[in-house]
């Protein structure tokens, strides 16, 4: 049975791992929030300071959905497939990049920005980062669709797909949320489990449970 | 070229966000790709739009960028030939 195993959500300079709280910066900028919540990973993978904002969301919402569970070393990543969506595309980046091509005295575009002008590269700084090779799909909506996602991915584990990371992923001027969620075949899952079986109710109500701090 | 180099450093660090390298870090006479600093293809695009934007420099051949780039000490030694540092 398709079953979410866990998630991990961002919005408002706070990250939480199944619905609870575990990383609050207020009073950060957008940019500020993003760098001390990778710092706090004590990782090292610089490769993250040249992400633009929606990929280094993405980073760290995954991050923080691997952390206690063993999705990474217990799945096969030549059959695990991520399926993201958001409504923004990379609309930030893009605007980023038309802004250094506006002005023909000044026409500067850098190659570091133009890579992220696709929403999809979202999906492969993952990808590379945790060599996850399987399926890979990201969606634009007008907002979070647990079915769209719930659908799509009940497709595709009736292929080759064994495991599925998910999520809504959306940087938008200042404006950002990321939800990230596990999703891994489990037989017999006992009704008293943390785990949740994927359907579009569970999917919707874990969305929205998140308790964020005030 | 002691001064140009230290401004070059910085430029590298800015424009290839290295936001984890201090200009203190960085051999001059180091290996800027492979071992180094480690960087890739997009920070050699990088590379030639710094030179562009900073000092003016169009790389013409690019198979002159496996020698100009070679490290920061070439990088300065190139533009100090192109009469623009």
């Amino acid at each position: 049975m398709n079953t979410i195993i866990s998630y991990a959500h961002i919005k408002h300079n706070q990250i939480a791992v199944n619905g609870k709280v575990v990383l609050h910066l207020p009073n950060k900028s957008y940019t500020e929030f993003l760098t001390e919540a990778y710092k706090s990973l004590q990782l090292s993978y610089p490769k993250f300071y040249k992400m633009d904002a929606q990929c280094k969301l993405a980073f760290l919402a995954m991050e923080f959905a691997c952390k206690d569970n063993h999705f990474l070393t217990e799945n096969d990543l030549s059959k695990t497939a991520i399926v993201f969506s958001n409504s923004s595309a990379s609309l930030e980046t893009d605007q980023v990049h038309q802004n250094s091509i506006n002005d023909k005295q000044n026409y500067f575009p850098s190659p570091a920005v133009f890579v992220y002008t696709l929403p999809n590269i979202t999906i492969g700084e993952i990808a590379i980062r945790h060599h996850i090779t399987g399926e890979n799909a990201f969606f634009v909506s007008p907002q979070f669709n647990g079915k769209l996602l719930t659908n799509y991915i009940h497709l595709l584990t009736q292929t080759n797909t064994e495991a599925v990371v998910g999520g809504w992923i959306n940087s938008d001027n200042n404006t950002y949320e990321a939800f990230i969620f596990l999703v891994q075949n489990v037989e017999n899952l006992n009704k008293n489990s943390i785990f949740k079986p994927l359907n579009q109710t569970s999917i919707t109500n874990l969305y929205n449970q998140t308790s964020w701090m005030h | 070229m002691d001064a140009l180099i230290e401004k070059l450093k910085g430029q590298i660090i800015e424009q290839l966000n290295l936001a984890e390298v201090k200009p203190e870090d960085i051999n001059p006479e180091a290996p800027l790709f492979g071992d180094g600093l480690g960087l890739d293809s997009i920070d050699a695009l990088e590379l030639i739009v710094l030179l562009e934007k900073y000092y003016g420099i169009k790389i013409q051949d690019p198979k002159d960028g496996k020698t100009i780039f070679q490290s920061v000490k070439t990088m300065a030694e190139y533009i100090k030939s192109q009469g623009k540092a």
